[in-house]
């Protein structure tokens, strides 16, 4: 085992990270506005990459504006999961939100695999397939592609919560929703807010990794999962946290497929998740002895 | 409420005593009503396939019965149930097949393994407050279910395995008469059924029902509030452990890690909240619900899981207190209709 395989592991780990990283801000922010744990996340990401790929090959639309119209289309999808089945069930448990969620993601996979077919929809990379070298490693551009977008929608997220009013109303929420409320703000609505930038986020996510994974109805669902690890990694409801924990995922799971067994990678996530609860239980830039 | 409370005179002592001693004898009863009807239903039910599903009851109902005594009465949430199921079964089907073990051995090897698997994971993540064991089983969910699909030479990977019968002192339960197979899966499940009536009326079970009203309440008590729920998540993965290996030596002879995935768990998760939590009763309603459900979909192909997953959130969004409470709402809200009907025509004729 070489320095440079590690450095090439290491750095395709950082483009798969960057992936769970963008999935992991989708569950921070529903979680924020609404303590549930959104596991129909990973629809979101499968949505945006299945809709861009059929906006290429079926209608012929150029990239940027098939990318547009699945993002539109799966912050729809978003806003009618929240006011179909998340609002009605608001006061319900945790473990029914769970389910609701569950069952949401089953029935969007479904339909997607009645919409779409079982086989995979491959997207053509944004700028073409030549490799490019960094110190002896290569990756694709599409992977600058993944690690450009995480770091353009982190930023804007960061933006939308310091700068706008909608983005300190959703952070006033999050912190205290009666103390909100009292201050005039209406919680639903910044509910509707987080679920449609949770499910635009998801669907950046799925455009960009599409090239690189191909687009197929059943990605979503370990997508999401690994989403999810990343966002406790780096502790539930902490937007950079969740950055963080996705990229140390990545390249985690990356080093372990590579230098322990590429059989068992899945696994490697919630391997790293468990360990990581036990030491530190409220994740890596978590508060002390916060609630999940 | 407090209003009423005030009114009210509080009930006494030797009363409640009273109300318990008639809830148990009036529970003695239901579970010999239970037994009763597991001895003359196959008597009923001629058509194997409905024998078949009867006996996956049976199993869903120890799952859920365990999942239970987890949820109900210790107010944890496993998202990863369906490994200790999928560890009790392939435990006991490679220990059986390949080593050449009898199934009760066997049985009780797989139970020590997923009771240690279980310990190892709930002991440090149950001594934290809120949903950590939930997070802890969805990544033990995943991790076993990685496994059982990777490591080929011992589970045979996704193509699965051939399994054997269970043989007592020499006499084999048969594969090919699926009553025998149905008697000897409900024998366990009113065996465990008894047990967990027990355990929950017993003083640990009335510690585990006082730290799932109040935790903290429970610890004033002088109840060890993380020990118990270790104990708990203990005996519930044992429940899915005992249904594993019942799985694993049924007359399908074959074990594939399908089964013991994350939709597995989820589907027991409902089986329990749409039963009604905390209740003896709870599992018997939400696994005959699921099971059947679950059935009646297979016919409608690439539609099922899309139904499946309407149903899902159909069912917790108007039913979130479970199927009984749910059901009895609408009574009263039928109640009500008819009683305001029946007034309005009275009003109207006079």
């Amino acid at each position: 085992m070489t320095a440079v395989q590690v450095w090439q592991f290491f750095l395709s780990g950082l483009t798969t990270g960057g992936t769970y990283a963008l999935i992991a801000l989708g569950f921070s922010l529903v979680y924020n506005a609404t303590g549930v744990i959104n596991f129909a996340q990973g629809e979101f990401v499968m949505l945006g990459g299945m809709i861009t790929a059929t906006a290429i090959a079926a209608w012929g639309l150029p990239l940027w504006l098939a990318a547009l119209i699945a993002v539109a289309i799966t912050t729809v999808v978003g806003l009618v999961l929240d006011r179909a089945a998340i609002r009605p069930a608001r006061h319900s448990s945790v473990v029914v939100l769970i389910i609701i969620t569950v069952g949401a993601s089953i029935f969007i996979r479904g339909l997607a695999s009645i919409i779409w077919g079982p086989n995979e929809r491959p997207l053509p990379a944004f700028s073409g397939e030549a490799p490019i070298v960094i110190f002896g490693a290569t990756i694709t551009a599409q992977s600058l592609w993944v690690l450009g977008a995480t770091l353009v929608t982190a930023l804007i997220m960061w933006a939308i919560f310091e700068y706008t009013i909608v983005g300190k109303a959703m952070r006033a929420c999050a912190i205290n929703p009666h103390a909100a409320q009292l201050c005039g703000i209406e919680l639903s609505r910044m509910v509707s807010w987080s679920f449609a930038l949770a499910a635009a986020v998801g669907a950046i996510a799925g455009i960009v990794l599409a090239p690189i994974t191909m687009a197929q109805y059943n990605v979503g669902t370990m997508l999401g999962l690994k989403g999810f690890c990343a966002a406790i990694l780096g502790g539930l409801g902490n937007g950079l946290g969740g950055i963080l924990g996705g990229l140390v995922l990545g390249v985690l799971e990356a080093l372990g497929a590579g230098l322990v067994s590429s059989q068992y990678k899945d696994a490697i996530a919630f391997i790293v998740l468990i360990i990581v609860l036990l030491i530190r239980p409220s994740g890596l830039l978590g508060r002390e002895g916060g609630d999940p | 409420m407090n209003a009423t409370a005030e009114t009210q005179p509080q009930p006494v002592a030797e009363n409640e005593a009273l109300v318990m001693a008639r809830r148990r004898r009036a529970q003695k009863l239901q579970i010999l009503s239970l037994f009763a009807l597991v001895i003359v239903l196959p008597l009923a039910v001629r058509n194997s396939y409905y024998i078949h599903v009867i006996i996956f009851i049976g199993l869903n109902l120890i799952l859920a019965t365990g999942l239970n005594l987890l949820m109900g009465y210790a107010g944890q949430v496993s998202l990863g149930h369906a490994a200790f199921f999928g560890i009790g079964a392939y435990a006991s089907g490679i220990l059986t097949a390949t080593y050449g073990w009898n199934a009760w051995p066997a049985m009780l090897a797989a139970l020590v393994v997923t009771c240690l698997v279980a310990w190892l994971v709930g002991r440090p993540t149950l001594r934290l407050k809120g949903h950590y064991l939930a997070m802890a089983t969805l990544g033990v969910g995943i991790i076993v279910s990685v496994v059982l699909r990777q490591w080929v030479d011992l589970t045979g990977g996704p193509a699965g395995m051939k399994t054997t019968g269970i043989t007592t002192f020499g006499w084999e339960l048969r594969s090919d008469a699926d009553v025998h197979y149905y008697y000897f899966v409900w024998g366990w499940v009113c065996v465990l059924t008894i047990l967990f009536a027990n355990l929950v009326e017993s003083r640990p079970g009335r510690a585990l029902r006082a730290l799932h009203d109040s935790e903290l309440a429970a610890q004033i008590l002088g109840i060890d509030t993380a020990a118990f729920k270790v104990r708990a998540f203990v005996i519930s993965a044992a429940y899915a452990s005992i249904a594993g290996t019942l799985y694993a030596h049924s007359s399908m002879r074959f074990i594939s890690p399908t089964p013991f995935g994350f939709q597995t768990s989820i589907a027991l998760l409902v089986m329990v909240v749409l039963g009604g939590q905390g209740t003896l009763w709870g599992p018997v309603v939400g696994a005959v619900t699921i099971t059947f459900i679950q059935e009646f979909l297979r016919p409608f192909g690439e539609w099922e899981i899309v139904v499946y997953g309407l149903i899902l959130m159909v069912l917790m969004v108007v039913m979130p207190g479970g199927l009984a409470r749910g059901l009895g709402m609408l009574w009263h809200w039928g109640r009500e209709r008819v009683g305001r009907l029946r007034a309005a025509r009275a009003g109207g004729g006079a």
